[in-house]
């Protein structure tokens, strides 16, 4: 597969799911396990993403700057700062980080 | 529910500045209810303005991330225009830099599975949008869904009538879509003149908007148990499995404790046990 059939195709895939939901009869919203399930599912992805972004180097599992970076990017969450905000204090510390050692 | 139909009120025609209630030319008697609707009508459109300039800031880390995982700006821009669902976005760019064009199907299904949720807001903003103008012609569903994101549902449901709710879903959606759309490509420029990013730290940046888009999801104990075990799989099958699929394999861990609604509010009664 090519960089851009990867791209169309998972652009494509989302839209269509958006779409679906104007499709679909309501009534299955109604059923509270497909509902929750949908929403766990996000929270699952998410997670893991962070998982891996955070200690994966390819197939290896690392500890590096990285670790501290989401760490004080947990933190400011907590403290509601804004999302640009975390995002560029979580790069900046790893970068500090990566600079000094 | 075509309730939106009787109070007679385009979103699209209406001047959100209009502060001045006496200028409401409806009747007398019915001024009170009228002025409820414009208060109501402008605090939509500043609710989806503001939240399309808070969503625009961060469409600048999509935009340079994009372009640190190997994408072209055109590539870059064409996601945010067509995808258009920022947790997607950011998975697909995500599975691409840990594993290249070999891990392009995991990517394609890490980004297809976060959008399932849309499908979802779909189904509650359906009847939000519905009647009015255009009448549910089939330009007006593929626009409506195109824009359905987090965002346009969460400030469309938070409002208090019909008609304000519409107007906050179009506002929010369109406001998010020009925002994030600009953004991205000036990301994408900054990005493609940084060079070396890791020395700015944009992979753990990546990891950081992950938490921010996981953060507001974490209010309930399902949540959290989901989140700390998906992780937990996702880092332990790293080494064994190609780059992108630890992510897909993590995600049965919601299909199982949704489907038995595990650590669910029915389940949370001091004492009981845990199905297994």
């Amino acid at each position: 597969m090519t960089l851009w059939q990867i791209i169309i195709a998972a652009s494509i895939a989302v839209l269509a799911l958006k779409l679906l939901g104007y499709l679909v009869p309501p009534a299955l919203l109604h059923k509270p396990r497909p509902a929750r399930i949908a929403d766990l599912l996000t929270v699952a992805l998410l997670a893991a993403l962070i998982a891996v972004q955070t200690l994966g180097s390819g197939q290896a599992i690392v500890l590096d700057a990285r670790v501290p970076a989401v760490i004080v990017a947990a933190g400011l969450f907590a403290l509601k700062a804004p999302f640009i905000v975390v995002v560029i204090a979580a790069a900046a510390v790893a970068a500090a980080i990566r600079a000094l050692t | 529910m075509t309730r939106n139909d009787a109070t007679n009120d385009d979103p699209t025609n209406d001047d959100a500045n209009n502060d001045d209630p006496t200028n409401d030319d409806a009747n007398a008697s019915f001024e009170p209810l009228a002025v409820t609707d414009a208060r109501n009508h402008r605090l939509a459109v500043r609710a989806g303005l503001a939240v399309g300039l808070a969503t625009a800031t961060y469409g600048v880390s999509f935009g340079a991330l994009s372009v640190a995982a190997g994408l072209s700006i055109w590539q870059t821009s064409f996601i945010s225009l067509v995808m258009f669902s920022g947790g997607s976005q950011f998975a697909l760019i995500g599975v691409l830099a840990a594993g290249g064009l070999a891990a392009g199907p995991a990517a394609i299904a890490s980004a297809t599975l976060l959008g399932v949720r849309n499908s979802l807001y779909g189904m509650r903003t359906a009847p939000v949008v519905a009647g009015g103008r255009w009448n549910d012609s089939w330009y007006k569903k593929l626009a409506a869904g195109w824009l359905t994101i987090d965002e346009s549902t969460a400030v469309a449901l938070a409002q208090p009538t019909a008609t304000s709710r519409r107007t906050g879903f179009w506002v929010t959606g369109l406001a998010v879509f020009i925002g994030w759309n600009l953004t991205t490509l000036a990301g994408a420029l900054i990005g493609d003149a940084l060079g070396d990013t890791r020395a700015y730290g944009l992979d753990a940046a990546a990891a950081a908007a992950f938490v921010g888009l996981l953060w507001p999801r974490l209010k309930r104990r399902q949540a959290v148990a989901v989140a700390v075990a998906a992780a937990v799989v996702a880092a332990l099958l790293t080494p064994a499995l190609m780059p992108g699929v630890p992510v897909l394999v993590a995600a049965l861990v919601a299909v199982l404790v949704g489907f038995f609604n595990w650590f669910g509010p029915r389940t949370s009664i001091p004492g009981e046990r845990m199905p297994s």
